[in-house]
């Protein structure tokens, strides 16, 4: 299904911008590297004198994207974020803590072949291999804001399918009232599994999950791809969720299971601290972290460090009119 | 045995110490105007200055120790310009939060920094670093005597409360700051019991 509404909160596009960026990413990469190599402190801008002991070489090859067919859409108003900086800016612990480190240690991922299995509560229970991923649904495009917990955000350009679509072709029973999703567990391929350091301590592998309402609500996307193509490993290949309404955190990436289950799924970050992120983790400009503010964020476009221009954060990322309703009657500060 | 170099080596040692200081920080800021920082050039331009503040500070307390073990005298003519450099890393870290994360909205940045406690935490030592930054001066330090010497011994709590400030920063990778705990635990060992006598120096003055 096609979202093509006209609501406030839509990105309509002006300047779909340079994806030139994109290919001076090489010559990036290794400008970062000799920016290190003659300091005294760091080999690069994560800089620290521990750098010395990471091995992140810059990959020979860079991990191969398809073309994707998909129903484009036009009519956008933000300017989306470079591909460049989508791709080079992750937050994949599985590949490293540091957000250039998940581009850099990622480009051998194989993603093929690949099995994502939805089971539990459902009559109709599927197992997607690699070329399903693109075959089973019809792909479009949507353009969204992604807002992180850490207070940065970009407009992206995801490929994918309604994740109501698979729902219900999955067929739930009426026992079933959330979902539990689950990232790729392969520590041979996923240095951040194999070592705490690199994978900043948290717990593999990563689980998120949603209430069934939520997953119906045609704002999920099962994203297969960005800017016209597969994803790239570090974007979580070769497929991920998108809730464009909560913090990234929330839309988990290389996806391997889906189970339809009865009780509220257990989540990463919840189980690392509770008191900082919530199961439901819905944007909330009124409700800050308890070390920074969500009122306001970081928007990450074009350009230099001038360019990063600080903007209010909308309730609900200003996805409010289509999601808000979910909510109703809920105490969203204790609910977070 | 005491090593020492030729006092006309100093200069040129000098001169190389500047370099080593200031080209990372240049290098940085041109990458960052000119967009090759990365996806998010704010945050690589906070936690470079963040983290090297963090490191020529714990340099500027390795040398008294090195000077005193390996009889290094000549030394400790470099700690002063390294500690001085700490200190020109920690205000660009803060002058980046300022500018460029909250983009000179000064109450946010007020707010900030009395509501969370790990920025709390850092901007006390930012203020204490800056009045050892100040004092400094010779001719101040000669005014001052036996008090200035009380007063610099403040470093020992700075580092604690930078350690403390960056463990307190991370979302969940607590390694590296683990580490450099441990690192500022070992330069303490040295001083144990300078330590001491400074707590008595303190509650006595």
């Amino acid at each position: 299904m096609i979202i093509k509404t006209t609501s406030t909160s839509d990105c309509k596009e002006h300047d779909v911008t340079d994806e030139n960026v994109y290919h001076q990413r090489r010559e990036l990469i290794k400008k970062m590297g000799f920016l290190g190599a003659g300091s005294l402190l760091s080999s690069s801008a994560g800089a620290s004198i521990l750098d010395i002991f990471r091995d992140d070489k810059i990959p020979s090859s860079l991990f191969s994207q398809n073309k994707l067919d998909y129903k484009a859409i036009n009519g956008f108003d933000e300017e989306l974020t470079p591909e460049a900086k989508i791709t080079g800016h992750n937050n994949f612990y599985e590949f490293g803590v540091e957000k250039q480190q998940p581009a850099e240690l990622s480009q051998s991922f194989n993603v093929n072949p690949w099995t994502l299995k939805i089971s539990g509560e459902v009559e109709n229970s599927l197992t997607l291999g690699y070329d399903e991923l693109y075959s089973s649904f019809d792909l479009e495009e949507r353009i969204y804001r992604l807002r992180c917990v850490e207070a940065w955000s970009m407009v992206v350009p995801w490929i994918g399918f309604s994740l109501a679509d698979l729902v219900k072709k999955a067929k739930p029973t009426s026992r079933a009232k959330y979902l539990a999703f689950e990232t790729l567990y392969d520590p041979v391929q996923m240095p951040g599994q194999r070592s705490r350091r690199l994978g900043g301590g948290i717990d593999y592998p990563y689980i998120e999950g949603l209430r069934i309402d939520e997953a119906m609500n045609p704002l999920a996307l099962m994203s297969v791809g960005l800017y016209g193509k597969t994803l790239p490993p570090q974007n979580g290949a070769p497929i991920r969720l998108i809730v464009p309404w909560k913090y990234g955190f929330k839309s988990i990436k290389s996806i391997v299971g889906i189970k339809f289950v009865e009780r509220q799924p257990a989540t990463t970050w919840n189980l690392l601290a509770a008191n900082e992120y919530g199961f439901y983790a819905n944007v909330n400009p009124t409700v800050d972290h308890p070390r920074w503010s969500q009122a306001s964020e970081r928007r990450i476009t074009t350009g230099g460090i001038f360019a990063q221009n600080r903007i209010p954060t909308l309730p609900f990322n200003g996805y409010g009119e289509q999601v808000a309703d979910l909510y109703s009657g809920m105490n969203l500060r204790k609910y977070y | 045995m005491a090593i020492d170099v030729p006092r006309r080596w100093i200069p040129c040692f000098k001169v190389l110490v500047h370099l080593a200081a200031l080209y990372p920080l240049i290098n940085l800021y041109y990458a960052a105007f000119s967009d090759q920082l990365g996806g998010d050039p704010v945050e690589a331009v906070i936690h470079f200055t963040g983290i090297g503040a963090l490191n020529l500070l714990l340099i500027s307390l390795l040398i008294s120790p090195l000077a005193k073990r390996f009889k290094l005298i000549f030394l400790m003519q470099f700690r002063r310009m390294i500690g001085l450099y700490a200190f020109v890393y920690a205000l660009c870290h803060i002058l980046n939060f300022l500018f460029f994360e909250v983009q000179f909205d000064l109450q946010l940045f007020i707010e900030e920094v009395f509501e969370r406690p790990y920025i709390t935490l850092g901007m006390s030592a930012f203020l204490l670093l800056t009045a050892l930054a100040v004092t400094s001066i010779s001719k101040l330090r000669r005014k001052m005597k036996s008090r200035w010497q009380i007063l610099h011994n403040f470093i020992y709590l700075i580092a604690l409360l930078v350690v403390i400030h960056f463990y307190w920063s991370v979302k969940s990778e607590i390694i590296e700051p683990l580490i450099y705990f441990a690192m500022y635990a070992a330069l303490m060992m040295f001083r144990l019991k300078k330590l001491r006598g400074w707590m008595k120096g303190i509650t006595s003055s």
